[in-house]
């Protein structure tokens, strides 16, 4: 009998459908390919994003979180999120409703509104989840059939994911190896540069108070990889660190007279490639950057013929 | 909004001839710590201010945002002190400093649980408020709000509405139902804030129909 295809709700929040719609069509591509099903959350909603709403009232936060949860609940299958900051939302929520009596009891008077009711019987992933331990490297190896030999990767792992470490239980975030390794049988060379582990500065509510200050923290990134010799691509596994890293070239230039120029791409566009998806099967140079500027990623670099 | 303070513009001020000092005698509250506490910030009177949490931290490198000064004042009572400054704000949440704390304070824990005081006694910042405003109106904080982004998804391959809360109303009506039991909506004060909003949009509106007669 032919093995079970696992399946994953496909959580997919606001910034991937609404902003970078091409990663969206990526990971469907990738996870199809790796015989991985997605299953739409209809009606799903915001996470909500962790650091601004659970900055402005926790229960409120976990009770829109844990009707995210309650949705996958119903179907019984575990949810995965390409995004760092739903990972957090929905991972955090899950975990502290199952440990927090009190909390559990007023957001379920919450959901009792609308007939709902967290029962804690689901468990939340990331892409990175998924495609490291369910599909495994192995596997995905075997799918890559265009490796981006000679193409010059920086990481952009950023925090939600693997942080707070002991309670996540992911990776070593001193030391991450498991995001570089996924990206790393795509083929192209990783590159090491001195501020990786820091944030891109989007998150906690930083970037709506104040978008000078978060792109502060990108401008230092940026500067800490050309110091490191610069590199082709910044690969990251989340779409709002993807937003500040590539829309905030264009908002540096603006605020601070600063060109820099980096294709950014999210870890399943990178593996779309790899596997030989053509980037217009999804839509790598709608990315926010390219239609500002009116430009088109570096194909020449990127090894790519259009 | 709040003063971004850029690295060249930075002023150390650090002895009592430069800055007045903090007296501790005023305005203490001790309740604050227990509020903490109860908010999601159970650990913080671990903290024995080695500063670890301040030397990790990337916000602390840009502004006057300094974690392990705001946890002090906290133990402090030091309340109003604490809840009124918007550098309380700075806090990316990368916790950086909670993995590197040698006390289990959890300090970005304990930060988020000053900002749900701070919110409660009435310190949010405008672009807060209309982002929580957002997610109530739309069930999404970035929502699918002009036809060019639905373009954007049928460029890529993929359907114009995703099957989210942006093509499903009922569940904006659940997100407000949530949010009405919760007192969020009261708490963000929704209300004024919508009408305020379309007010604007009216005035706004009005302004071009009489631009366009001249």
């Amino acid at each position: 009998m032919a093995k079970k295809r696992p399946a994953f709700y496909h959580f997919l929040g606001c910034v991937i459908p609404h902003r970078y719609p091409s990663v969206e069509k990526a990971t469907k591509l990738v996870f199809e390919d790796l015989g991985m099903d997605l299953l739409d959350m209809v009606g799903a909603t915001c996470c909500p994003a962790p650091g601004v709403f659970g900055s402005f009232d926790r229960v409120t936060w976990a009770s829109i979180a844990a009707r995210n949860l309650t949705i996958a609940e119903q179907g019984g299958y575990p949810i995965t999120t390409g995004c760092n900051g739903c990972f957090a939302s929905l991972w955090d929520s899950n975990y502290e409703l199952k440990h927090d009596e009190e909390l559990r009891k007023a957001v379920n008077e919450n959901l009792a509104e609308i007939g709902r009711e967290f029962k804690g019987s689901i468990e939340v992933t990331h892409y990175v989840d998924a495609l490291y331990n369910t599909a495994g490297l192995p596997k995905i190896r075997k799918r890559v059939t265009h490796p981006l030999k000679g193409v010059r990767m920086a990481l952009h792992p950023g925090c939600h994911w693997m942080r707070p470490k002991l309670l996540k239980q992911k990776d070593e975030s001193e030391r991450p190896h498991i995001f570089r390794e996924l990206c790393e049988v795509s083929g192209a060379e990783y590159v090491p540069y001195k501020d990786e582990l820091i944030c891109c500065g989007a998150g906690g509510a930083v970037r709506t108070a104040d978008v000078k200050v978060s792109l502060e923290f990108t401008k230092q990134k940026f500067d800490s990889l050309a110091d490191a010799g610069g590199a082709d691509i910044i690969v990251t596994p989340c779409p709002f660190c993807l937003l500040q890293l590539d829309l905030g070239q264009v908002e540096i230039q603006k605020y601070f007279g600063e060109e820099y120029v980096f294709d950014v791409m999210h870890v399943t566009e990178l593996l779309a490639l790899a596997f030989g998806h053509s980037p217009e099967e999804f839509g790598l140079g709608t990315h926010l950057q390219y239609m500002q500027r009116k430009s088109q990623p570096n194909w020449e670099r990127l090894g790519i013929k259009v | 909004m709040i003063q971004a303070s850029a690295r060249s513009r930075c002023v150390t001020v650090t002895t009592t001839e430069e800055k007045p000092a903090v007296d501790v005698d005023d305005d203490v509250d001790l309740e604050f710590v227990e509020m903490i506490k109860k908010t999601g910030g159970p650990n913080i009177q671990n903290c024995y201010q080695c500063g670890t949490c301040s030397g990790s931290c990337p916000a602390g490198a840009f502004t006057n945002y300094l974690v392990r000064g705001i946890i002090r004042k906290a133990l402090l009572g030091l309340k109003e002190e604490v809840i009124s400054s918007p550098d309380l704000w700075f806090c990316t949440t990368c916790y950086a400093c909670t993995d590197r704390c040698p006390q289990d304070v959890k300090p970005t824990d304990v930060i988020k649980a000053i900002r749900n005081v701070a919110v409660a006694e009435g310190y949010m910042l405008g672009p807060h408020q209309k982002v929580a405003a957002k997610v109530v109106e739309a069930a999404h904080a970035v929502p699918l709000d002009k036809e060019s982004w639905q373009n954007l998804r049928v460029k890529v391959g993929l359907e114009p509405v995703p099957p989210n809360a942006s093509g499903n109303p009922w569940a904006i009506d659940e997100i407000r139902k949530i949010t009405k039991k919760s007192g969020f909506e009261k708490l963000i004060g929704y209300e004024e804030f919508m009408k305020a909003q379309k007010e604007k949009a009216k005035k706004k509106a009005e302004e071009k129909k009489s631009q366009k007669k001249e």
